[in-house]
């Protein structure tokens, strides 16, 4: 019998307890069902986006009328900040990716390094989001509320079909860069409506649909003015956009706020020599893992908010 | 068996030293780079209508699936995992994405055509 257990062992089949058949620990495994889980769900909320964008179609804002702000450059840059927020967070997952690397040749020193810069990253991008939101709530150009709700941009009747703010429609000029964000009121607009002969009203949607004049002017009786973004009403467009803004954006942000503490906790063990005596840094590749899943949802938050 | 638990994953081949993660991270940085300028210039010859969207559109969107392989297969070192492991993982979400994503706005189009 003395080599029956022997036999025993080596006969214990696959499912049956004490190997890995995914060749992966439990806790990694578990990371991986739970990302599935979170992937489902972010795909929920940007094909809901993407089913209110075609049933809203006339209505629903192009993006680059609404991220056109960029620090300390003056003037509309579209899609410029969020590009370098994609950057921001590709880099940190390259940092993670190092120290993760660095963990698998147990170097304490390098994972403390790649993990640093990673945190640092989290860091900056949740900056930028808050730059961005701040930008979206104070709003840039301004716009109306018709009766039926639709929000609507002043454009001029015989221009390109750029978009008149506010502040060109008051005072017949640009807003220059060091003028300050200005608020209207809604008598004052009506006035300016009424002395501009050429200004018209435009849907914000892909096709811009401008309005004759004279229906503009009967719609501006009960207007109502815009400017910024909340939860009820967006000087962008059909209220709903803002709204799976701040939810979706959000949701990611929050994801990156609990990956960036994570990315701390685990942080404070490598330094407390944690992982060195454990013999295998797999934490670091198990958080690892979630930190990579958040810059993978970003690509994709990128490409259906901001660029299609 | 319980003490297996907090056995760590078996060691898996990767490429040694750091060179392939700069390569993916110059991969993912053209790809947007590439995205960011065709979203700015929105070339015309791109803007024709296809599969209910636009040829820049669709461009876009391969171009993003190009970019999640490459976080997940490299990054997330799946493509180094056994296969059963990355079938597991990958299949649910092959198949209940584009489902979802066609159910939906398949529906967005109805609804905006027949319920004006």
């Amino acid at each position: 019998m003395a080599n029956g257990a022997a036999i025993e062992q080596s006969n214990t089949p696959l499912w049956g307890g004490g190997r890995q058949p995914f060749g992966a620990s439990y806790g990694k495994l578990m990371m991986w069902f739970f990302l599935i889980s979170d992937a489902l769900t972010f795909s929920g909320f940007l094909t809901a986006v993407g089913l209110f964008r075609f049933r809203y179609e006339e209505t629903w804002p192009v993006a680059e009328n609404v991220y056109t702000h960029f620090p300390f450059l003056s003037g509309d840059h579209p899609l410029l900040f969020v590009a370098l927020m994609t950057f921001i967070l590709i880099l940190s997952s390259v940092t993670m990716v190092l120290a993760v690397n660095a963990g698998h040749h147990m170097n304490k020193k390098g994972v403390v390094l790649w993990l640093g810069l990673t945190i640092i990253g989290g860091f900056t991008f949740l900056g930028s989001q808050a730059y961005e939101w701040y930008h979206f709530i104070k709003g840039a150009k301004g716009a109306v509320q018709i009766n039926d709700s639709s929000v609507l941009y002043f454009t001029s009747a015989g221009g390109t079909g750029e978009i008149m703010s506010l502040y060109e429609l008051v005072n017949g000029q640009k807003r220059p860069h060091d003028a300050p964000h200005a608020h209207f009121n809604t008598e004052q607009i009506r006035q300016a409506f009424s002395q501009n002969k050429n200004a018209t009203l435009m849907y914000p949607g892909k096709e811009g649909q401008r309005l004759e004049r004279s229906e503009a002017a009967s719609l501006m009786a009960d207007a109502e003015v815009v400017q910024g973004a909340n939860m009820r009403v967006n000087e962008y467009g059909n209220n709903l956009f803002a709204n799976f803004f701040f939810f979706v954006t959000g949701f990611h942000g929050t994801h990156v706020l609990s990956g960036v503490i994570l990315n701390i906790i685990i942080f404070i063990n490598v330094i407390k020599g944690t992982y060195e005596r454990r013999g295998h840094y797999e934490m670091v590749e198990k958080v690892g893992l979630y930190w990579h899943f958040v810059d993978l949802v970003w690509v994709f938050v990128f490409t259906f908010f901001y660029l299609v | 068996m319980s003490e297996n638990h907090n056995l760590p994953s078996e060691h898996h081949e990767s490429p040694e030293g750091t060179g392939w993660i700069w390569k993916v991270f110059w991969i993912l940085l053209i790809v947007t780079t590439v995205e960011v300028v065709l979203g700015i210039i929105k070339p015309p010859f791109l803007m024709f209508e296809l599969l209910g969207t636009s040829l820049l559109n669709i461009i876009f969107i391969v171009l993003t699936i190009l970019k999640a392989y490459y976080i997940v297969a490299e990054f997330m070192h799946l493509k180094f995992e056994r296969s059963n492991l990355v079938w597991t993982i990958a299949l649910p979400v092959l198949i209940l994405i584009p489902y979802l994503a066609f159910i939906l706005l398949t529906e967005g189009a109805y609804l905006n055509q027949f319920l004006q």
